[in-house]
């Protein structure tokens, strides 16, 4: 659905039912380059079981009116208007990677409206590496490739996602592309690298949430290890979760993350 | 596999979409043959029906031996995913079906292979569908051919009969301006000599009875989607950015933003027209394609030596193979098929109908048939079998000589072929 959000239109994926703002409600927000698309299969799940679901497009981002929004802080500011545009005055929030930086700044400057934080695929710092970061100036379509060659632990995920028959990694590199394309912003993945790699306030933002947490975390994540998340993990008192995979976990391990984000959120 | 780098063609060749089984531990994957699948629960049931969950419930519209054909075919296209199907034509039907319906519009090469030339120009006609065809060389005949009711445009990579090769880039670009995707036929290349996609495609199509299986034995199809075309605004394809009745509203553009197409060409075409692949094919084809790399390999080089020997023989009038520098598409060839020009080719042999025939009777190792891309080298003479009713003024039209013989180069020793190839002009000879 169409929303306006600090004055834009701002686009929300709402499951494939028509979005009720007195369910209880979860809003899934995704990571660099990405779109509402990571979260369809999670996303009709939780609207058939009983959840109002937003599953965001960020400003920039496919669907959502740009310009694309520079820094965590800013987009944590735009999700929880995203709240009031949609009537809902208490949701749970589920990001990835750095979806889930937005999240938790979010659950950190409105305490009272976060029911639940699920980070998944996440870590902090969240630092990308110099040449990445680099490479997504000069060379935006290889540095997706160097990111998708880094988010997947297998060449035969099962079950593929969002069916049978989808080449994960094509699909990956595809979605990131068309992302770059669509609003004609070449410095897009660059712009959420660096949004990614200047946050700083993750720890100062784990001690003002007051939701419980659960992180969501793949084997075989190579962007966002494993390792990465203890502290952070720590600080926020967080169950965690283990699931097979890579990065883009939700693609390559659907029903296990769908398992996680119902106990998150039973 | 975590690395530094993508896996290359040979691997992927090998291992995209099956791993060894989790149940079982069996190396090679298992023929799932099996119509359908059992539901952990009512639960289970209604979040698979409901898309809800990636998962299996008919084999009509998937199965995991299908799926991993399916995955890795799209894997060595560089695509998203891909779908198998009955056969090449319900793979091309399949494409056409899911963008085009009663008064919509496609422009097509005219260098086509018969069955999609009839399906085009004859039996889709019946269901409203027009075709403008196009000569694929003509750039400019394929702008001026979009209408505002156009779907799509269509070409093989190597056309029928004389493999006239198709301007990819050029003829994607007029696509793209005018918004329209770009949809290829590329059997007789496979992905292994070239990957339309990236040079401007966007969906791929092949019969994969030919050289993916490549050994003659099973009739399938694959259409490939690159993910490429942006259907979100395209006022041009309410199919797949407007709510669909037939699947409770579902905006494909919106469950899916790379994979539009292929979410709707499954849940609508598979599910309602039903040309879906065995499963025991679909094991057949992932033998075959395990080792088409090298397969390819030998074909071209075969193929090359056979058209090198031809060239030189006083009764052959003329060799149309893309890499001799006297055919029209020479200089495309190179740029788009620098691994080679495929092993399908005609000559024309001087002389009568009769001639031909007895080229064709004499020979022992090719096999006369009507089938391209088996490992066993192929022949056909398209006067006095495909295009026997017709004339030689109509031969003519379609690029046919009274001597034209179509060859399929298989695997064998090159020195045989060419011996049998000898063995036959002679008997070619004395029948004039």
């Amino acid at each position: 659905m169409k929303l306006n959000v600090q004055g834009r239109e701002a686009y929300a994926y709402t499951g494939g039912k028509p979005f009720d703002a007195a369910l209880p409600c979860v809003v899934f927000i995704h990571g660099a380059l990405n779109d509402h698309s990571v979260w369809t299969l999670l996303a009709r799940w939780f609207a058939n079981h009983g959840f109002g679901v937003l599953a965001v497009d960020l400003p920039g981002h496919m669907r959502s009116a740009g310009p694309a929004l520079t820094d965590i802080e800013s987009m944590a500011d735009w999700t929880l208007a995203l709240l009031g545009a949609a009537g809902v005055k208490q949701a749970a929030l589920a990001g990835h990677s750095m979806g889930s930086l937005i999240a938790l700044e979010a659950a950190a400057r409105a305490p009272e409206r976060v029911t639940r934080l699920v980070m998944l695929g996440t870590a902090y710092p969240m630092a990308v590496p110099k040449a990445l970061l680099e490479l997504s100036v000069a060379a935006p379509l290889k540095a997706i490739d160097r990111v998708v060659t880094f988010s997947f632990s297998t060449l035969a995920a099962k079950p593929s996602y969002p069916g049978p028959g989808v080449w994960l990694r094509g699909a990956a590199r595809q979605l990131m592309r068309l992302v770059l394309r669509h609003q004609d912003d070449p410095t897009l993945f660059h712009n959420d690298f660096a949004a990614c790699d200047r946050y700083t306030g993750g720890m100062n933002a784990a001690a003002l949430v007051r939701c419980p947490v659960q992180l969501v975390l793949a084997r075989e994540d190579q962007m966002t290890p494993t390792r990465a998340t203890r502290e952070i993990a720590s600080a926020l008192n967080a169950a965690v979760h283990t699931v097979p995979g890579g990065h883009f976990l939700m693609q390559e391990c659907p029903d296990g993350v769908l398992d996680a984000m119902r106990a998150a959120l039973a | 596999m975590p690395g530094h780098t993508d896996p290359g063609f040979d691997t992927l060749a090998l291992h995209a979409g099956a791993a060894p089984d989790p149940a079982t531990g069996a190396r090679a994957l298992p023929i799932h043959l099996t119509t359908s699948f059992v539901f952990e629960s009512s639960e289970h049931a209604a979040s698979l029906f409901n898309l809800e969950r990636s998962g299996h419930v008919y084999s009509r519209i998937s199965n995991p031996t299908n799926a991993a054909f399916e995955e890795r075919m799209a894997a060595l296209e560089g695509g998203v995913g891909a779908i198998a199907t009955a056969s090449g034509q319900a793979a091309l039907h399949l494409g056409v079906a899911t963008l085009a319906g009663a008064g919509s519009h496609i422009v097509s090469s005219t260098a086509l292979y018969g069955g999609s030339h009839n399906l085009l120009h004859y039996t889709l006609k019946r269901f409203g569908i027009a075709t403008t065809f196009v000569k694929p060389g003509d750039i400019d005949g394929w702008r001026s051919a979009i209408r505002p009711n156009t779907k799509l445009l269509f070409g093989e990579t190597l056309g029928n009969p004389g493999l006239d090769v198709l301007d990819i880039p050029s003829v994607g670009g007029i696509a793209h301006d005018a918004g329209v995707p770009l949809l290829v036929d590329s059997t007789f290349t496979t992905p292994w000599l070239m990957r339309p996609l990236e040079h401007g495609a966007d969906l791929v199509f092949h019969s994969a009875t030919k050289f993916l299986c490549g050994h003659g034995t099973v009739v399938g199809g694959v259409l490939i989607d690159g993910g490429t075309f942006d259907w979100s605004e395209a006022a041009r394809f309410p199919e797949l950015n407007q709510p669909y009745d037939g699947f409770h509203g579902m905006v494909f553009s919106e469950e899916s933003t790379d994979g539009a197409f292929l979410l709707r060409a499954r849940r609508e075409g598979l599910r309602d027209f039903g040309a879906c692949m065995s499963p025991h094919t679909a094991w057949l084809m992932l033998q075959g394609i395990e080792t088409l790399p090298l397969r390819m390999a030998r074909h071209v080089e075969n193929t090359r030596k056979v058209v090198q020997f031809l060239a030189a023989q006083p009764q052959v009038a003329a060799v149309g193979y893309p890499e001799l520098e006297a055919h029209p598409s020479h200089a495309l060839a190179k740029a788009l098929l620098p691994r080679g020009c495929g092993a399908v080719f005609s000559f024309d042999l001087k002389g009568s109908r009769s001639q031909g025939k007895a080229f064709i009777e004499s020979l022992k190792i090719f096999s006369h048939l009507a089938n391209v891309g088996d490992c066993r080298s192929l022949v056909i003479h398209p006067a006095s079998t495909t295009h026997f009713r017709m004339d030689d003024a109509a031969l003519a039209q379609a690029g046919i000589a009274p001597g034209t013989i179509r060859l399929s180069i298989g695997l064998e020793d090159a020195d045989d072929l060419i011996d049998d190839l000898k063995r036959a002009l002679r008997a070619a000879e004395k029948a004039s």
